[in-house]
């Protein structure tokens, strides 16, 4: 594999070989020096058109804790400021000997077209609202950490604006690909305007599936999505959506809490169920640097065992 | 000059029969002819030459992109012998200077080219332009094209200005711009791919106000671009009940689907987007039925490197000129939803007839402006972009087989485009 553009470019044999890998990372990442020389010589260039402090770092230390050399593109301070075109700064990326870009953009599908632009790998950090597959690849890893090696069967529900969420067009595919039954949950306004495609049914009740779910994934709500006329108020969307106290003791006593961050506390997701044990969500966080080890590695490495 | 051995088609039906031109005019239509100068047209159609009614030649303003010679020149190579130039220049062509300008600048042109007259000023969509003026230089076809005319009082009022300027039409880009806020069709494939959508309804929510606003007012609203089953259905309701509507489909609105979107290439992005294989079916029968009046190709150059941004970035549109009449022949004919002579009909005096142009599009007897195209319809070639006359080269027809080429334009008894090349 050459790129990393969609959690399509994996079937579930290949979700399974990056969580197996992950496995390994994360005992290298328990060590006291927690650094393996794996992808050493390697340049891994992170190029951010759009600021994303959690996604970058945990990209960035992925590749140094793999001893590849890291070069960071700050996107909104530099010549893209003074016009240049995504194909000249990729091309110029290409130029200095770069072995794999790690893109984020605000517009779906820049990393596809980076793809054809350049030879080296490219890997989709999130592209608009269209795909983030690392995440995805993170989620899955976290889920089958709590609910077991086999998600089939597993009943997820995915909560919040899945029309512009790139979270769940990753996350909903990947959690499907591994055989769970997945449930988006949201008003008519924020569900996809189509679903043709997607391995997933759709609700607009969260209270009707409380009771019939395995782990609940919770989306980030963006406030300015009122002008979008996507919800009335943040109060009527907690009122409806919100994963509050109450919405909380009708769930199993089992069921899972994640959320891909930064949370809004109070809005999504309340503060005490945040911090409760049902929340995995820290974990995502540490599980996310073993992930972009995994890609990192099987896009660059030498495909020798891990040291 | 006689044009010897095709088989000539108008609308009153084909025969086999040679051409002679003369001092600008067809002088006779016969069998043996023989003349100083022939132009072979055998295996071929011979036709009146192709009208366009829908192009943007960007002369003044965007000549990166094209101009009014690269345009004309890629117009006469596909066949077409005028072509009505959108006002969505800069400055717009929303004034008689303008206009005049754009018309001298014409007179050079490797067909005749026609401005259409801004609706409102700026294209703003807010005050009527001075369509009188305009339209005493000639201009019968106004349109905020690139735009719609958004409020329902401005374009009443331009509709009921418009009564009093014989022959006018108000042409209509037809799309809600509180609905079409996106960059490709809304529905599966924007759902997949987290492209935000310009859904369907946005273009029939105008479409079924402005049939109502035609039926009112009693002057001809003409549609740009149908893209939609929807639209077209409304389209068919109002002729029904004799409002005075016609409608235009482009080549691609017929050809792609927007799947064609997922590979995110930009050069799929045009307004109206690409919609579904049923929208595409409802447009084919829609030009079956008569329902959609005439083929216009929506010709839109942009310079290259507005076309190499993300697909949300990339600006709106497709090359035309050289690729209709292969498109209407493979997409149209060769798939069996009408004949050649219907494709021309569509092409050349049903548009001609639509904009007023007695010189165009006419049948080819004995005294009419030799206007005319010689069309190989079973030739084969491979589209290179690179090989195309416009200064652009956005279409994303690259390396695509297509079948059916112009290989002669007449222009007023000019040789323009003699075996696929243009002669200046």
């Amino acid at each position: 594999m050459k790129n990393l553009l969609s959690i399509s470019d994996l079937d579930q044999a290949g979700i399974i070989e990056v969580c197996d890998l992950t496995d390994s990372f994360l005992t290298v990442t328990h060590r006291d020096i927690p650094k393996v020389p794996a992808l050493r010589g390697k340049t891994v260039a992170s190029v951010f058109y759009e600021d994303s402090t959690r996604t970058r770092l945990s990209f960035e230390t992925a590749a140094k804790r793999l001893s590849a050399d890291v070069m960071t593109m700050n996107m909104s301070s530099s010549s893209v400021q003074k016009g240049e075109s995504l194909r000249d700064t990729v091309q110029t990326i290409e130029a200095m000997g770069v072995d794999a870009i790690v893109i984020r953009h605000r517009h779906a599908g820049a990393p596809n077209q980076v793809a054809t632009w350049v030879d080296l790998s490219v890997i989709n950090a999130g592209d608009g609202r269209h795909e983030h597959p690392t995440q995805a690849l993170l989620d899955v890893y976290t889920a089958r950490r709590h609910l077991g090696d086999d998600l089939s069967g597993a009943r997820i529900a995915i909560v919040g604006d899945i029309r512009r969420s790139r979270v769940a067009r990753s996350t909903a595919k990947a959690f499907a690909q591994m055989g769970a039954k997945v449930t988006l949950v949201a008003p008519p306004t924020m569900l996809p305007d189509s679903l043709a495609g997607w391995p997933v049914t759709a609700t607009s009740d969260f209270d009707e599936i409380l009771s019939d779910v395995d782990l609940v994934y919770l989306l980030r709500i963006q406030h300015e999505r009122q002008d979008s006329m996507a919800f009335p108020s943040l109060r009527e969307y907690v009122s409806r959506y919100g994963l509050t106290n109450d919405r909380a003791t009708r769930l199993g006593p089992e069921v899972l809490i994640m959320h891909p961050g930064p949370m809004n506390r109070g809005v999504e997701i309340s503060p005490e169920v945040a911090e409760s044990d049902a929340s995995i969500i820290t974990e995502q966080v540490e599980n996310g640097v073993a992930v972009r080890m995994a890609v990192l590695y099987l896009l660059l490495g030498s495909g020798a065992p891990v040291a | 000059m006689v044009i010897r051995g095709g088989l000539v088609v108008d609308i009153n039906g084909e025969r086999k029969a040679d051409v002679r031109v003369e001092v600008g005019k067809v002088t006779e239509v016969g069998t043996k002819l023989r003349g100083d100068r022939e132009i072979d047209a055998s295996g071929c159609v011979v036709s009146p030459g192709l009208v366009d009614m829908h192009v943007h030649l960007r002369e003044p303003g965007m000549e990166e992109a094209e101009t009014i010679e690269t345009g004309s020149r890629a117009a006469a190579l596909g066949g077409f012998t005028a072509v009505i130039a959108m006002p969505n220049t800069e400055p717009p062509q929303d004034d008689p200077i303008i206009i005049s300008a754009v018309k001298a600048r014409a007179q050079t042109a490797l067909c005749d080219v026609y401005p259409a007259g801004a609706i409102t000023k700026q294209r703003e969509g807010l005050e009527l332009a001075p369509m009188g003026e305009m339209h005493s230089l000639g201009v019968r076809i106004f349109t905020d094209d690139g735009a719609c005319v958004a409020s329902a009082g401005v374009m009443r009022s331009a509709l009921q200005y418009a009564r009093s300027l014989p022959g006018a039409i108000v042409a209509q880009h037809a799309e809600d711009e509180t609905l079409a806020t996106g960059h490709m069709h809304e529905g599966e494939w924007s759902s997949r791919l987290g492209i935000p959508g310009r859904p369907a309804e946005a273009e029939e929510i105008i479409v079924a106000r402005d049939c109502i606003l035609a039926a009112q007012t009693g002057t001809p609203v003409h549609f740009l671009h149908l893209s939609t089953a929807g639209s077209v259905a409304i389209v068919r309701a109002a002729k029904a009940q004799g409002i005075p509507v016609t409608a235009e489909a482009a080549p691609h609105h017929f050809t792609f689907t927007d799947e064609s979107c997922a590979t995110f290439d930009p050069l799929f992005k045009v307004n109206p987007p690409l919609r579904t294989k049923d929208d595409v079916a409802a447009v084919k029968a829609g030009l079956a039925d008569g329902t959609i009046d005439v083929i216009a190709s929506d010709h839109a150059p942009h310079p290259t490197e507005t076309k190499e941004r993300t697909f949300e970035e990339a600006s709106p549109g497709m090359l035309g000129l050289e690729t209709a009449l292969a498109l209407g022949i493979s997409e149209l004919v060769d798939a069996g939803v009408m004949t050649l002579t219907e494709l021309l009909a569509l092409m050349s005096w049903s548009p001609a007839r639509l904009s007023g142009l007695a010189d165009h599009g006419a049948t080819i007897e004995k005294g009419v402006t030799a206007n005319l195209c010689v069309i190989d319809p079973n030739l084969e070639w491979v589209l290179d972009p690179a090989n195309l006359a416009s200064r652009a080269q956005n279409t994303p027809m690259g390396g695509r087989k297509l079948k059916g080429k112009n290989r002669h334009t007449i222009l007023r008894g000019e040789v323009v485009v003699l075996d696929g090349q243009a002669t200046r």
